[in-house]
């Protein structure tokens, strides 16, 4: 099974994701440069997080014209399990792959803290392996996390469970404590904490194992055995 | 801001003729202070350079630590001054930028920042405030872009600092031994400007930070572009993994000036390069402008014409401009070309060495009666007392500032800022520990003694992690040297540094002067930082919780010493008083104790006593675990002292040990063994930090409400 890191410039946390996808949970992973294409037969592409392009603009505003994006809307249609974590979450919502907008966070300061997360949706490549409301320790790391969406996106997102995690308490002023949400089919994830920073317990002050079953689940949906 | 009239004399005379504008620039860039260290050089050889784990290479602006494995650590420390005080946002992230160059230049990856920030009053200067404010999110945009985790640092206030900010950083970086850039160059080789465009900013920035700040000379001051160097970053690691780099160098104080002159002068060769070639930001730039800027995100790199190639290919990869601006002569001289017009012709050793200055000295009139204490007024309730201190700006939580750094970036960060050191864990195995510390306040009283408390609570902070001190880093921080009473500070301080380190076999692996940090108002207080270096070889003391009935050790005497402290300077608003010493013969027995207990497994937690002293300790403990403690007073070690020299003298070479009850034998055979000084001082439980003098209730406070108070005071200082 081959996982694709997509790596605009920018991007900083594309190292850590690799080093958790291949030396926690020894998958075949390999970094694809933003202007190269990604291979038909890919298994799962996550977009990791950083500041692509300087968060110049807009964060992700400007990675979601790089040309990979292209080949990512046609996995992403064709059913490919696809992950973006916070710069990542970010370009999958400016490149109009996900729905709804990221906006400042309403300190208007960068945050760098631990949050709880809790599971609304367990039915996605990445969150199957949870039990539905279960509690997840993770970081969070950004200036612009702040989810949202008008009443009528909302609306659209509960009406189809494309709401797939929720802070436990207000973080950033989210729209309805929103930090993770799924494309309608609910195979394209994106979300702002890093679970790639939580998955070892030597960095992980609470407990890393919430956070392995969101790489577990992949492993699951793709049938290989950790 | 520029030469004076003697060293143009000196320059005319050892070139023969009148110097060129362009040359005038070169050499008053590299003959400034900033540059060339002239005040300072002679003395700091005295520090101790050399040990078992250090790398010396020629060239290298960075400390370079053998950590084992094939693996090395790079260490450096910069500040940013001069322009953090005029424009503290870009001041600030500028300074952030400059130091990971200089810890890329070695080829090692940057890991880690560090960042020391001094202001004036923040409750009631409202300009340090905003300096303050900025000056923070400058090195969050710069460092939290480049995803490389700002994992601790300090803040501290001081009316010294009133319209002015010390900006220190400090970086680490990580690779292996054999990626080391082993610099070296051969005629003919090319010598390549890599990176950001030279623009008309930053022109002569290193003039401007030698000299006394009395105008905002904006010109001078550099702007910052994280994402552009993020990008080098990359580039410039894809290139050595390539071996595609002979030499390299940061573009820093001077600009080209510099680095063409300073990477010549290692390498012993000449250089020949044309301005023309130079990419710029602007098409009419003069040259003297051109070897002047000091435009962030450049640099210098040594290759030749066959790696030149993939060197591009690499460049183009990442959009960054690389550009061949001259090449590598043998006459050992610095030869500035526009297409064929000369415009500087200079033997590097003159550029390179400007005459070293041995500056008169003389202990300051202040010292002969600071050491007198007044009068105190009379304490009536302790209680209240403590809480005034836990809300100061210097002793809060400074969770506002590093909340704002991204300190988990790049997955290494095994303890948190926030505490005493930070410790990341490296690729064989092993964890760094680092921590930096200054203390203006006790400088200004003894700076000798000052200076050595520095190096021993950064050395205890990392201590407290478990790690064994292993280099040392050196920012020393004063006003204008020509003044023979600041002058004597400097060397007092150095002097007692040098003892110190050699006494502990810590190498000074790094460091930095910047001297002239004066405003209209006056002089800073001395102020050198200190950062250390820790190796732990197998596991870091990860706090565990402390739980009910836990106990408490303190090792190491509470002494009268109690100029500098908080409880002086900030409940009494008194300056002076005798500022607390090292004894090290004592200091070195705490460390080994405390490292042995460590070792052991014994220990659950351990803090160091440290500004605030024991009230402060004891309660920072108290607030991060979320459990009350009770401390009985008459039984702390040491001579017999009155009540609020126990709660507030800040002595060093002093810890506190939370553990398990069932390991209390064993830890106190041991610290009988070692001959140590301690006490079994409290147990923790319930929800009040108390404090008993015999059946006498001293401080009674409860947790959540200190916890809230501590967390909170100086956001709402910002945001009031």
């Amino acid at each position: 099974m081959k996982v694709g890191v997509v790596v605009f410039p920018g991007s900083n946390c594309d190292r850590d994701m690799y080093h958790v996808l291949t030396d926690v949970f020894n998958l075949d992973a390999q970094y694809f440069w933003h202007e190269k294409s990604l291979p038909k037969n890919i298994d799962a592409v996550i977009l990791p997080g950083g500041f692509s392009y300087g968060d110049r603009l807009r964060a992700g505003v400007i990675a979601a014209h790089s040309p990979i994006i292209q080949d990512v809307k046609k996995l992403a249609e064709k059913g490919v399990p696809i992950l973006g974590v916070c710069n990542g979450f970010q370009i999958l919502v400016e490149s109009g792959i996900l729905p709804g907008v990221l906006l400042k966070n309403k300190s208007l300061n960068f945050m760098c803290e631990w949050t709880n997360l809790i599971v609304e949706n367990n039915k996605t490549p990445f969150t199957n392996k949870f039990k539905l409301r279960q509690k997840i320790p993770i970081p969070i790391a950004n200036g612009e996390g702040r989810y949202y969406a008008d009443s009528d996106i909302l609306k659209q997102l509960k009406k189809k469970n494309q709401i797939v995690f929720r802070y436990s308490q207000v973080v950033n002023g989210s729209s309805d404590r929103i930090a993770g949400v799924c494309n309608e089919e609910g195979n394209v994830v994106g979300m702002m904490p890093h679970p790639e920073r939580a998955v070892e317990s030597e960095i992980n002050p609470v407990d890393n194992k919430p956070s392995s079953l969101i790489f577990e689940s992949l492993l699951l949906k793709m049938g290989v055995s950790n | 801001m520029s030469l004076e009239t003697h060293e143009l004399l000196e320059l005319k005379s050892k070139i023969g003729r009148n110097p060129t504008s362009t040359e005038l620039q070169i050499v008053a860039a590299e003959w400034s202070e900033h540059c060339s260290y002239k005040s300072s050089k002679k003395h700091l050889k005295m520090l101790p350079m050399t040990g078992p784990l250090v790398i010396n290479e020629k060239g290298y602006d960075s400390g370079v630590l053998d950590v084992g494995d094939g693996y090395v650590v790079t260490a450096h420390i910069e500040s940013h001054n001069h322009p953090s005080a005029v424009e503290p946002f870009g001041g600030a992230a500028t300074g952030v930028g400059g130091v990971i160059r200089d810890i890329l230049s070695a080829g090692t990856r940057p890991i880690a920042i560090f960042d020391g920030l001094r202001f004036g009053d923040i409750e009631k200067d409202l300009q340090a405030r905003w300096l303050f404010k900025n000056a923070v999110s400058g090195v969050a945009a710069y460092g939290n872009c480049l995803g490389i985790p700002t994992i601790g640092g300090e803040v501290e206030f001081d009316n010294c600092y009133q319209n002015y900010a010390l900006v220190d950083v400090a970086a680490i970086g990580f690779g292996k031994k054999k990626n080391l850039i082993k610099n070296h160059a051969k005629k003919g080789d090319l010598v390549v400007l890599l990176g950001g465009s030279t623009g008309r900013d930053g022109i002569g920035g290193s003039q401007f930070a030698s000299d006394s700040l009395e105008t905002e000379d904006r010109s001078a001051i550099q702007i910052p572009d994280p994402f552009i160097e993020k990008l080098i970053i990359e580039a410039v690691l894809e290139a050595r993994n390539e071996k595609l780099i002979h030499a390299m160098k940061d573009l820093g104080g001077g600009g080209l000036s510099c680095a063409i002159s300073e990477t010549a002068d290692a390498l012993d060769v000449g250089i020949k390069m044309d301005v023309q070639k130079v990419h710029t930001r602007e098409s009419d730039m003069h040259p003297d402008e051109i070897m002047a800027s000091e435009s962030q995100e450049r640099m210098l790199i040594i290759t030749d014409k066959i790696k030149l190639k993939k060197l591009e290919t690499i460049c183009k990869k990442f959009h960054i401009e690389c550009s061949v601006i001259g090449s590598v002569t043998s006459d050992n001289k610095m030869h500035v070309k526009k297409n064929e017009k000369t415009f500087a012709n200079l033997p590097i050793d003159v550029v390179a060495n400007a005459t070293l200055l041995d500056l008169p000295s003389k202990k300051p009139e202040y010292l002969k009666t600071i050491e007198n204490e007044k009068k105190l007024k009379i304490i009536s309730d302790y209680s209240k007392t403590l809480m005034k201190i836990l809300s100061s700006p210097n002793i809060a939580s400074k969770i506002w500032v590093y909340g704002q750094y991204d300190h988990e970036v790049g997955i290494r960060t095994v303890i948190k800022p926030g505490g005493d050191a930070s410790v990341l864990r490296l690729d064989n195995g092993k964890f760094l520990s680092a921590k930096i510390d200054g203390n203006p306040k006790q400088c200004y009283i003894n700076p000798r003694e000052g200076a050595i408390g520095c190096f021993e609570e950064a050395c205890r902070n990392v201590v407290c992690t478990g790690a064994k001190p292993i280099g040392m880093l050196d920012h020393l921080q004063f006003g204008n040297p020509k003044d023979p009473e600041i002058f004597w500070t400097f060397l007092e301080s150095l002097k007692g540094l040098t003892d110190f380190a050699k006494d502990f076999e810590i190498p000074c692996i790094g460091g930095k002067v910047s001297l002239y940090n004066e405003t209209p108002a006056g002089p800073i207080k001395p102020t050198p930082v200190i950062g250390v270096l820790g190796l732990i070889e197998k596991k870091p003391l990860v706090p565990q919780k402390i739980s009910e009935s836990d106990c408490l050790v303190m090792i190491g005497n509470t002494k009268n010493e109690m100029g500098g402290s908080e409880y002086f300077e900030y409940v009494h608003k008194f300056v002076g008083g005798k500022c607390p010493t090292v004894n090290f013969s004592e200091s070195k027995k705490n460390m080994k104790s405390v490292l042995e207990v460590i070792d052991n497994g014994l220990l659950k937690s351990v803090h160091d006593c440290s500004k605030g002293g024991l009230a402060v300790a004891v309660s920072e403990l108290c607030m991060k675990n979320v459990i009350g403690c009770k401390i009985s007073l008459e039984i702390i070690p040491g001579e017999k002292l009155d009540i609020d020299r126990l709660l507030f003298s800040e002595s060093h070479s002093r810890y506190l040990l939370a553990f398990d009850k069932k390991n209390l034998k064993n830890l106190e055979s041991l610290l009988k063994k070692n001959k140590v000084s301690f006490k079994l001082i409290g147990k923790f439980g319930g929800n009040k930090i108390q404090f008993v003098n015999g059946t006498k209730s001293i401080i009674d406070l409860r947790v959540d409400k200190t916890q809230k108070t501590w967390l909170n005071s100086l956001k709402d200082l910002v945001h009031s």
